[in-house]
């Protein structure tokens, strides 16, 4: 993204460089891409009431209508109907609501939706369809990586995306790589049957 | 109704095979549609206003700047309500158009309160109120004098929070004289209760409720309830607006109002021979449940019944905390690790082996066969004897990294519970089986689906299942105490049985044989003596024409008993290998293994998926979770899920499972298996730790903190 999405007329990169932690909150904001002198353009001002923006989801732009201060989680579900994300934590700490954006893993809850206009969201209705399911969704139901099945889509997603980057990932690796997920049901055992199970088919 | 049991090992198709749920692809890809997920047109939010103070009075609610906001479409409050007794009591609601602008609408709602003297402290006995629960056996006085060795400690359990990832709530409705629901809950044949009805305007039986999937309850979700006692809040709002009202708690709300395990904590003295028999067991315990009530100390010594000399003193503290719910196992794992840390402090004092003092003492147990059985596959499982050693032995490790392994044993009811299944059997060969019953992660329609496709001969396939709906869905109860299975798989078997009946009257005259000389197996009805005389199963069902076939199957819990369909009360064994360093008191799982019985099993992966659960449910209660009160404001200060930590994959370790099979375990029938598991990882984790670095650490959970207090302090117990 650049920062001409930003929602106030404050730019980001001024805003950070005011609070003098730039660098640790780009590292704790996980959908910011890398700051541009491009992004210093000061974008007109939107909102405070809802505005149309059209988001990219699944290889589909769908229209919609936003308060600038709605999370991307929100928009999905809330406005597209789009369930498969849950919101449990809505801190970025549980990866239940884990989509892609550019093909990076992003805690949704934690992204605006403005700022995910005209970036590539797949989120777990984009993968497979219970007849026709992806490597990882296929191994999360052979090993039972679910129970009350509610983190599962969170982490259907988060392997998903961690076997785009690691196809060939030992236990330690995919237990440090999907430690931003947390199940309360406890299907941990199952999980790292299917992910491992899914490197060796490829992935996803 | 037919005389129903269970098909024989060799003759079982779908019963006791590993079999993946059938609804893992739906949920797999994000398909599955839980409470949370109901979007109705022209819905609306709605969002609580809540009590910030622990103790108060209600002065005044002014309502009006809140009912100003464009998009506010309803604002109701509490008007009985005159005394909030916790931070977090609801005390108002509004539903607007979209969630953010009742979010910003109830900030708008003028509360006024006048704060009364609180009191959130559950650690001190001194602080109980009441009449002590009491009970006695024998003369407890008398045999610690006796006794050859007499060990005193102080161990305890904080208040725990349920923490389901799908919060609470429900979408509710109101149509006319008719309210439909969509809640998250784990009793749906019984959600539509009166006080629902009452909130919506309805007469109670113009409730329908659906829930198809629901995100994790752990007993914390049977009522209508977001909190104990509060209002049918989004079914007065629907009313009011003549529109379907969202209302699920927030994060911070769930975990402080919507859970609260009951604490435990204990003075114990244990009394006991040289060869470890123990022969008393004196035990003071106090516990909160917030205003509610708090933790059962009667069922101590756990579970050894049969120690003959017995004093519990149970005190209860009312705190202006969240009331308490039910969660797995409800008392049993406070009084496991309470009894098991007592026990194994005893066997650390005698200088006996745990695994040795556990299989001596087994005989005061209610099942001392299967606990020794259970003990040594466990120890087998473990490497127990390579690794064991007594507490404070160099073996621990001569580095800062000292490992060490803990026991604990444990049991559980578990009698399947009332249930009724509907079968239907129609011409063109379709099989649907209805229960008013609910999944909450079990596998609940996989199980039904397998027992009824047993009965009839055929595959998962051939069954739908529908679950999830009262009325006029057959009832059937709540999910709690592990009962769900045994009940759904009696009531779906004598369904299923007297459908095939049915059915093979009508095939009867057409194969020329009586009808008790068929049996349905492999898809095709065909004679028992001469399997090659068969008909297909949809040739057979054909002979309906447009007839169905539609039976119900009850299951009567006391009855099915008798005929050994259903048993209740397991034995399970669980043993952990833990590191402590004991420079920064961290405690790491190297591995745990449990061993369970639990009868028939019905399904044999999504049993294991239970226990793996427990085990990790119990690691999270052992090494992390605790609702973390401030005294001075009454607050819980880590109600998000950062700081009210549950287990993450790096800290579960290696986990192994045993399910206790063959014709001894088999015979008794099906008991449940949700909760027994989850019961001993606590205490596990607590004697492996003390095995370890050589000093108890009393209170769980087993944070650097408390691991260093206790290494500071020394001493065995």
């Amino acid at each position: 993204m650049t920062d001409n999405n930003v929602t106030s007329g404050v730019s980001r990169r001024g805003f950070l460089k005011g609070l003098g932690v730039g660098t640790v909150a780009t590292g704790l904001i996980p959908s910011v891409a890398p700051e541009t002198e491009a992004a210093e353009q000061r974008p007109a001002l939107r909102g405070p009431g809802e505005i149309p923006i059209t988001l990219k989801i699944n290889g589909q732009n769908r229209q919609l209508n936003v308060e600038p201060r709605v999370t991307l989680l929100d928009a999905l579900r809330n406005r597209l109907d789009l369930t498969g994300a849950k919101k449990v934590c809505d801190r970025g700490t549980c990866g239940a609501c884990t989509v892609m954006v550019d093909g990076q893993p992003v805690y949704s809850c934690s992204m605006l939706a403005v700022e995910a206009e005209g970036r590539m969201i797949t989120t777990v209705e984009g993968l497979g369809t219970p007849t026709q399911m992806t490597a990882v969704q296929k191994a999360f139901v052979k090993h039972d990586a679910q129970q009350c099945g509610f983190c599962t889509p969170g982490f259907v997603m988060a392997c998903t995306a961690f076997l785009s980057s690691h196809p060939n990932p030992t236990l330690e690796e995919a237990r440090a790589g999907l430690g931003g997920n947390l199940c309360r049901c406890g299907t941990y055992a199952g999980i790292m049957e299917a992910v491992l199970e899914a490197a060796k088919k490829g992935g996803a | 109704m037919a005389k129903v049991d269970w098909p024989a090992a060799d003759k079982r198709s779908l019963i006791g095979k590993h079999i993946s749920r059938t609804d893992g692809p739906v949920k797999a890809t994000g398909a599955a549609k839980y409470s949370y997920d109901i979007n109705r047109p022209g819905m609306l939010w709605a969002k609580v206003v809540t009590s910030p103070h622990a103790h108060a009075e209600v002065v005044s609610i002014d309502t009006t700047a809140a009912a100003a906001i464009p998009g506010v479409e309803a604002v109701w409050h509490d008007e009985t309500l005159k005394e909030v007794v916790y931070v977090g009591h609801i005390v108002a609601a509004v539903a607007a158009r979209t969630e953010e602008i009742a979010q910003e609408a109830i900030r708008q709602v003028k509360v006024q309160y006048k704060v009364l003297p609180h009191q959130v402290v559950d650690n001190n006995p001194s602080l109980a109120a009441g009449n002590p629960a009491e009970r006695k056996a024998g003369n407890v006085e008398e045999a610690l004098s006796k006794a050859d060795v007499v060990v005193s400690g102080e161990y305890g359990i904080p208040v725990i929070t349920h923490c389901c990832l799908e919060a609470h709530g429900e979408v509710n409705e109101v149509k006319g004289d008719e309210m439909l629901v969509w809640p998250s809950t784990q009793a749906v044949s019984g959600y539509g209760n009166q006080n629902l009805a009452q909130g919506g305007g309805v007469a109670q039986n113009k409730i329908r409720v659906d829930c198809q999937h629901m995100g994790g309850g752990f007993g914390s979700k049977f009522n209508f309830e977001l909190a104990p006692g509060a209002k049918p809040i989004a079914a007065i709002l629907s009313k009011k607006t003549g529109k379907p009202v969202k209302l699920m708690l927030d994060r911070d709300l769930e975990l402080a109002i919507a859970g609260n395990r009951p604490s435990a904590f204990a003075k114990i003295k244990v009394g006991a021979s040289k060869d470890g028999t123990v022969t008393a067991f004196d035990a003071e315990t106090w516990s909160t449940g917030g205003q509610g009530g708090a933790f059962n100390s009667g069922i101590m010594p756990y579970p050894l019944t049969k120690v003959p000399n017995v004093r519990i003193i149970g005190k209860r503290i009312i705190t202006n905390r969240g009331g308490q719910r039910a969660w797995r196992a409800p008392n049993h794992p406070q009084a496991c690790l309470l009894t098991m840390s007592a026990l194994a402090d005893t066997a650390a004092q005698l200088k006996m082996d745990e695994l040795e003092f556990f299989l001596h003492n087994a005989a005061l147990t209610d099942r001392p066969e299967v606990y020794r059985e259970e003990l040594r596959i466990a120890a087998d499982m473990l490497g127990y004897k390579a690794k064991a050693h007594l507490r404070g032995d160099p073996k621990a490790g001569a580095g800062p990294v000292k490992r060490g392994i803990g026991i604990a044993i444990h049991t559980w009811g578990g009698l399947g519970h009332n249930s009724e299944c509907d079968v239907t059997i129609s011409g063109d060969g379709s099989v649907e089986a209805k229960i008013g019953t609910q999944d909450l992660g079990v596998g609940t329609r996989t199980c039904i689906a397998q027992v009824v496709g047993e009965t009839l001969g055929l595959s998962l396939d051939g069954v739908k299942v529908e679950i999830g709906k009262n009325s006029p869905y057959p009832p059937s109860n709540g999910s709690g105490g592990s009962t769900t299975i045994g009940g759904i798989s009696v009531s779906s078997r004598k369904a299923a049985t007297d459908a095939l009946n049915a059915l093979l009257a009508v095939v009867a005259p057409k194969m020329g044989v009586a009808a008790d000389a068929l049996e349905a197996a492999e898809g095709k009805i065909r004679q028992i003596e001469k399997p090659h005389v068969a008909m297909s199963w949809n040739e057979a069902c054909a002979l309906l024409g447009k007839e169905q076939i539609t039976k119900r199957g009850v299951n009567v819990p006391a009855e099915s008993r008798t005929a050994k369909l259903i048993d209740a009360n397991v034995g399970g064994v669980q043993m952990a290998d833990v590191s402590v360093d004991i420079e920064t008191g961290v405690v790491t799982l190297n591995e745990m293994v449990a061993v369970q019985d639990c009868g028939l099993i019905v399904n044999m992966k999504l049993c294991e998926s239970q226990v793996y659960g427990a085990l990790i449910m119990g690691v999270a209660y052992g090494l992390y979770e605790e609702c973390i009160y401030d005294a001075k404001t009454g607050r819980m200060v880590n109600a998000d899920m950062e700081f009210y930590r549950l287990a993450g994959l790096k800290d579960v370790g290696k986990l192994k499972v045993h399910l206790m099979t063959g014709p001894a375990y088999e015979s008794r029938g099906i008991i449940g298996i949700g909760e027994p598991p989850a019961i001993s990882p606590g205490a596990a984790l607590s004697n492996a730790v003390a095995n370890a670095c050589g000093v108890r650490v009393p209170n769980l959970p087993l944070t650097p903190d408390r691991v260093i207090a206790a290494l500071q302090k020394g001493g065995i117990a």
